[in-house]
């Protein structure tokens, strides 16, 4: 390591830190290398890959249908939007209509695992500052969302729940009723957050100010998501490209001024009211009907050529490219997460706070790390 | 019926008559209820730590719309003694490039001063080890010990988070004592005497004359610094889970860690109880109608009820950064104490 004699004649070096993979904040297996003077952060330095899996050669070996659990595995947070990323490219290169209940239910299943993976990230940002009880808490209204998804598929986490060409099958009829309940009940609960978490002026201080992130920075590279959202950008893939049956439903995209941690975090506290808004549109106008997901034929084979679509995953723009030569298989599949582009700003925006600020950023930009990795 | 000064000092009586009539000097008698006091209190400590873990897992718990343990006896009332057990059966890792005698030493001192505190605290009526005419700056001299033993721990384990750890405790705990000794001057202004027991006297059987009500500021104070003082959220920075991993003592397993724990939750009763003592009026009931209570029961109700806070300040706070916790000590609690020193002052002056 460097070190200089400075004019005392004592020696001075530089604090080298590694922060992770094994850390309670990294939310994962990320290596953070900090070079430190005292408390304050000189110099940032990211290592990703330990979460490798290479799910993009995988998907060169399977079948269209084989790689949907695939995707789940992308953003374990939010399976239901990744899977739907993967349908919609599809559909897309495919030409493949959709039924009408099964676009609604896409939307509500959607919707409602951007809140739980929202509550995910309110519990974990409010565990690093300190807070332990507001993640309980985050956590305590996710189960309900669960509930609600294993009740239609059976499954708590990884769900599988959208196919190519619909969904896997229909909701089940107690479900629309919970779900109201669900809705009346979140609203509070989402007053409640900011009653704990907004009004604190504890709070206030390790946000306001803290790791501004300019826009020209943030487009440059690559962020998207409530992440970009936070620095006054109402950029937001639903409004700007609608795909599904986005276009159909009345919605606000809220955005931040300044790009600070608060900004951020006030944008995503937002998007639960605004997805709330989005469940109870989709549920009113839910079509009757028995068909929820188009005939394919018994050995799907997409048209060559290539595509790429993108949606508005939770964490910000996920998108896949795929290429096909007609065959069974997909020739290369790029898939385009949101964390990794959130991850990058990282480093510029941490310079010059402290190790307490750096956690609270990296809380404020929900980065998930499979998703970075994949 | 239940008041124990009476009790014990008519066993002392029996036993000076019956040391007289053996012919034994008084001294070593004296010598032996000081030992006994000082067993009993560890037993006393010991036994109130344990409870005062469990106690905050039920509290964290139901704050957080959990149960907490329940499996290890009713309500789970043992959980922290089979934690004990187990922390017991650990492998004591000492690292390679520790400092090992320093290593060594830094649970001992947090401990042993944890519970050296306890000497001058009033019980309740007569339930005090040594009444020290300067009670409360001996207490204040004790309890400054601890950023030395967390100092200790935090340059000896040899690791940077633990580094960072033990010098955000020492420049957190040195500029929270400044303005809680100021605090704590308007008390003793009041009482006139620096004895823990003459202070609780001065207070008398009436709630509205126990000192919180004067010294409102200077309460508000004290314990907003005895929250520093003791490392809880939301000033709980030198054992940051989410930065500095576990801050000073991440080195430390085994029954030293449990020894830092330990001595967490009594320094947390200690503030608490010093909090009492000055500004709860001690071990005195609220009214002279319900003196029929215990005195000892008054004491420990006030105090648990101090500790209560401090635990509801935990679950509810998040944490403070590092500069804005010492401005808020220099910039705001300092001149704060000095306006309620001057002002009691002025009160001191104008109306005795």
């Amino acid at each position: 390591m460097d070190s200089t004699v400075n004019q005392k004649g004592l020696r001075e070096e530089e604090f080298l830190i590694n922060m992770g993979p094994q850390h309670p904040s990294t939310h994962g297996v990320l290596r953070l290398v900090l070079k430190m003077e005292g408390e304050y952060i000189r110099e940032l330095t990211p290592h990703v890959g330990f979460l490798h899996r290479s799910i993009e050669k995988i998907a060169e070996n399977r079948t269209y249908n084989q790689f949907m659990p695939f995707t789940d595995r992308i953003d374990y947070c939010a399976s239901m939007p990744s899977n739907l990323a993967w349908a919609v490219a599809i559909e897309k290169l495919a030409g493949i209509e959709v039924p009408e209940r099964a676009e609604y239910l896409r939307v509500i299943m959607v919707e409602l695992n951007r809140i739980a993976s929202h509550l995910i990230w309110l519990g974990c940002m409010s565990l690093d500052l300190g807070a332990v009880t507001p993640f309980l808490y985050a956590f305590r209204e996710r189960e309900w969302i669960l509930d609600l998804f294993e009740m239609t598929c059976g499954q708590r986490l990884t769900y599988h729940y959208i196919r190519i060409g619909g969904v896997s099958r229909d909701i089940p009829p107690q479900f629309e009723k919970s779900c109201r309940e669900f809705l009346k009940d979140f609203r509070k609960k989402v007053d409640d957050y900011e009653a704990i978490l907004t009004e604190n002026p504890i709070f206030l201080s390790r946000t306001k100010g803290v790791g501004i992130l300019p826009l020209d920075l943030a487009k440059d590279l690559g962020a998207s998501g409530p992440t970009i959202r936070g620095s006054y950008c109402k950029w937001d893939i639903r409004k700007a490209e609608p795909y599904s049956i986005y276009d159909r439903f009345d919605f606000d995209i809220p955005s931040g001024k300044n790009g600070d941690v608060w900004d951020r975090y006030m944008v995503r506290i937002e998007e639960f009211r605004q997805s709330c808004r989005i469940i109870e549109q989709a549920l009113d106008g839910l079509p009757e009907g028995d068909t929820v997901r188009a005939k394919l034929p018994a050995v799907f084979r997409a048209p060559a050529g290539e595509v790429f679509s993108r949606i508005e995953a939770p964490r910000g723009e996920m998108g896949y490219y795929v290429v096909s030569t007609g065959d069974k298989k997909p020739y290369r599949v790029k898939i385009r997460t949101a964390s990794y582009g959130n991850l990058q700003v990282l480093g510029p925006i941490s310079i010059g706070f402290k190790i307490a600020d750096l956690v609270a950023i990296f809380g404020s930009i929900d980065v998930i790390l499979p998703e970075v990795d994949r | 019926m239940l008041e124990l000064d009476n009790l014990l000092l008519n066993i002392y009586d029996l036993l000076a008559t019956w040391f007289a009539s053996l012919g034994i000097p008084i001294v070593w008698l004296d010598l032996l209820v000081m030992v006994f006091a000082g067993l009993v209190i560890i037993g006393v400590l010991a036994l109130l730590a344990l409870f005062l873990v469990w106690w905050e897992r039920k509290v964290s718990a139901h704050f957080q719309d959990r149960l907490g343990p329940m499996r290890t006896g009713p309500h789970g009332v043992l959980q922290t003694l089979a934690d004990g057990i187990k922390l017991l059966q650990k492998e004591d890792i000492v690292p390679d490039v520790a400092d090992k005698k320093v290593y060594f030493w830094a649970p001992v001192v947090v401990f042993a001063t944890a519970f050296m505190a306890y000497i001058v605290i009033p019980f309740g009526k007569g339930l005090i080890a040594r009444d020290l005419n300067i009670g409360i700056i001996y207490i204040l001299a004790i309890t400054s010990f601890t950023v030395i033993s967390l100092l200790m721990a935090g340059w000896a384990s040899n690791n940077k988070y633990a580094l960072l750890g033990g010098m955000r405790s020492a420049a957190q705990i040195v500029s929270y004592e400044v303005p809680l000794t100021i605090s704590v001057m308007g008390a003793i202004m009041l009482a006139g005497s620096l004895s823990m027991v003459d202070i609780v006297e001065a207070q008398g059987p009436y709630f509205w004359r126990w000192f919180w009500l004067p010294q409102i500021l200077g309460f508000g104070i004290y314990f907003v610094a005895s929250v520093a003082e003791v490392n809880r959220t939301p000033f709980d920075l030198p054992e940051a889970e989410q930065e500095l991993v576990a801050g000073f003592n991440v080195e430390y397993s085994g029954m030293k860690f449990a020894m830092f724990f330990l001595a967490e939750f009594v320094n947390m009763f200690t503030v608490s109880a010093v909090a009492t003592t000055l500004f709860l009026g001690g071990w005195q009931p609220p009214l002279p109608g319900l003196s029929f209570i215990p005195s000892w029961i008054w004491f420990f109700g006030k105090t648990l009820f101090l500790v209560f806070v401090l635990m509801w300040f935990r679950w509810t706070y998040p944490r403070l950064r590092v500069d804005q916790l010492m401005s808020f000590a220099w910039k705001f609690l300092l001149p704060l104490a000095f306006a309620n020193l001057i002002l009691t002052g002025l009160g001191v002056y104008l109306f005795k």
